[in-house]
């Protein structure tokens, strides 16, 4: 049980810094989206979507070569820090962040296009400068956005399997996330534990969800 | 005072195109004024510094805000916008709405927060979401949150036309209330005559992005060469003294160039008094009539004649010096033979007394 617990900790460390990291990350990039007029809006767009189409072990291909330690960020990271990002979980990291990007970047992206808009005019003439108006005004007026973002951003990263197969790998504490943990319980035929982490992890999703549902139509509401 | 607050802006956007320039005094409400389209919240969106591709320069009082050069951001500029529809922060209570200007302004001029307030009424209202406040007192908001972040230019977009009449007659009030206080030069975007009449010093009228008058507001709105200011809208402003007030019927007697009027409700004795008579409440008749509700009638002689509709024509008349305008029919005009040189009693229907107001 107790390789289970680690399992289910180190899942919930790695979706809890990746939606921190894709909140950084994904605010400018939705903000960007929602008000350009750029002619690259649909390169940008279909590039953020692709980890939704894309096979996970596809996705975890590529970033093993990439993340590798003679691939383009890999021998980066070699030459800074001396380690390498494949099986490690900075690498996990960084691959969750890739993998989960469109379900922060989306729910954002909507929300700004709808909100705000007059009244980030009006915060402007009363002296609040671009950061300013952002974070006091369209930051409070997005938390639905904002919800949706963390809530499928984290459970998504939690439920994630072939890219951290691929990248990862399956070591004990370091990369052994919960979806690999309990696919090497099924493989050694130890379906106790299968179960308990499953049932687990369902009733997580599904808690998560409804508490979104449901704040969100009060925030609607407000 | 010489210092003025002068601007250019041009702007071109599909078949629009704004160029407007003009020279504003650092004090009063000037009017903008004309037809929908004429680019009148265009040219307070350029001022504001919210049209990013507007060119064009802007000083206040020497200082040079927009040139070819350099564009100051809007939030550098210390302009307060009060939009027409109130745009009040939804997830911040009134008190903390009316701070959020104030908190940001590098110095405290003009009204405190207590004195705003007061001014606006708002104590009972701080601990309110905006959406528990009814139109009027949303726009009072407002207005009182872009004094507090202490600017040096208020700009107002037809503040009270979103409103219905009630509370347009609630907010209006408090607009005068701060002409009265206040040092700030504000500009009032309007399409309402009997609204600027009531506010404003100036008036800018624009049509079809062009400035087509500017200057004092009696002199521009008696102009007969302003297409924005005839049809409906068209009629004359007539300066008056006060003579006496006549408790019995409520009514002011004044002295106005032409005659005597008899002008509604208690008026301000110390206060010069302008009333605005639109030619559609003026009628004509060769005779003074005694057998009649109107109480305000002027002896004018006929100036000229000219072309209305199809079945009217607008007089234009002298009287005592000052010029009026009364729309009659054709038919009217044939029957009582009027004609450049003629001698006419005008009847006043009705007037609106523009100051003076208790």
């Amino acid at each position: 049980m107790s390789e289970g617990l680690t399992a289910l900790w180190l899942s919930a460390q790695l979706a809890a810094i990746t939606t921190a990291l894709l909140l950084l990350i994904g605010t400018p990039l939705a903000w960007w989206l929602a008000n350009t007029t750029s002619r690259w809006k649909p390169l940008v767009q279909s590039i953020v979507a692709m980890p939704i189409v894309l096979p996970p072990t596809v996705l975890g291909f590529y970033l093993l070569i990439l993340l590798g330690p003679n691939g383009a960020i890999g021998s980066f990271w070699v030459s800074l820090t001396g380690n390498a990002l494949t099986f490690t979980f900075t690498g996990l990291v960084i691959a969750s962040c890739v993998y989960s990007l469109p379900f922060a970047v989306q729910p954002l992206a909507s929300v700004f296009e709808s909100v705000g808009r007059q009244e980030l005019e009006a915060a402007r003439t009363l002296g609040a400068g671009r950061i300013d108006a952002f974070v006091s005004v369209i930051v409070p007026l997005s938390a639905h956005g904002y919800l949706s973002a963390i809530v499928l951003a984290f459970a998504h990263t939690l439920g994630e399997f072939g890219v951290v197969l691929m990248v990862g790998g399956s070591i004990p504490g370091e990369t052994r996330v919960i979806a690999i943990e309990i696919f090497d319980r099924v493989e050694t035929l130890d379906y106790g534990l299968a179960h308990g982490l499953s049932a687990l992890l369902l009733a997580f999703a599904f808690v998560i969800l409804v508490t979104m549902y449901v704040v969100n139509r009060r925030l609607a509401r407000r | 005072m010489t210092e003025r607050i002068d601007f250019h802006y041009s702007l071109e956007r599909g078949d629009f195109s704004l160029d407007v320039e003009a020279s504003l005094a650092m004090r009063g409400i000037t009017g903008v004024f004309g037809p929908s389209g004429a680019g009148k919240t265009t040219l307070l969106r350029c001022i504001a510094g919210l049209e990013s591709a507007a060119r064009g320069r802007l000083a206040i009082g020497g200082d040079v805000l927009d040139d070819d050069s350099h564009r100051t951001p809007t939030d550098r500029r210390r302009i307060g916008y009060v939009f027409q529809e109130p745009r009040l922060f939804p997830h911040l209570d009134v008190r903390r709405n009316l701070e959020y200007g104030a908190k940001r302004a590098e110095s405290n001029s003009g009204f405190s927060f207590d004195e705003t307030v007061e001014i606006l009424r708002l104590g009972s209202l701080l601990d309110r979401r905006p959406s528990r406040l009814s139109g009027g007192e949303a726009q009072r908001v407002a207005i009182g949150r872009a004094l507090l972040s202490s600017p040096r230019l208020v700009l107002m977009d037809e503040p009270v036309t979103a409103l219905d009449m009630e509370s347009r007659t609630e907010v209006l009030p408090f607009i005068e209330a701060l002409h009265a206080k206040a040092a700030i030069p504000i500009l009032y975007v309007s399409h309402s005559v009997d609204e600027t009449l009531r506010l404003c010093d100036d008036l800018l009228v624009l049509d079809g992005g062009r400035k087509l008058a500017h200057g004092d507001l009696s002199d521009v709105l008696t102009r007969r060469d302003l297409p924005v200011l005839s049809g409906e809208e068209a009629g004359s402003v007539l300066a008056a003294t006060f003579l006496e007030y006549d408790e019995n019927f409520d009514l002011t007697r004044a002295e106005a160039a032409g005659g005597e009027l008899l002008l509604p409700g208690e008026l301000d004795s110390s206060r010069p008094i302008r009333i605005r008579i639109r030619a559609n409440d003026v009628s004509l008749s060769l005779t003074e009539a005694s057998d009649t509700s109107i109480l305000n009638k002027l002896v004018a002689s006929v100036e000229a004649i000219d072309d209305d509709s199809p079945h009217s024509v607008l007089v234009r008349l002298r009287c005592g010096g000052e010029a009026l305008s009364a729309r009659i029919t054709r038919r009217s005009l044939e029957e009582l033979r009027i004609a450049p040189g003629a001698r006419v009693i005008a009847q006043i229907k009705s007037v609106s007394v523009r100051s003076g107001r208790l």
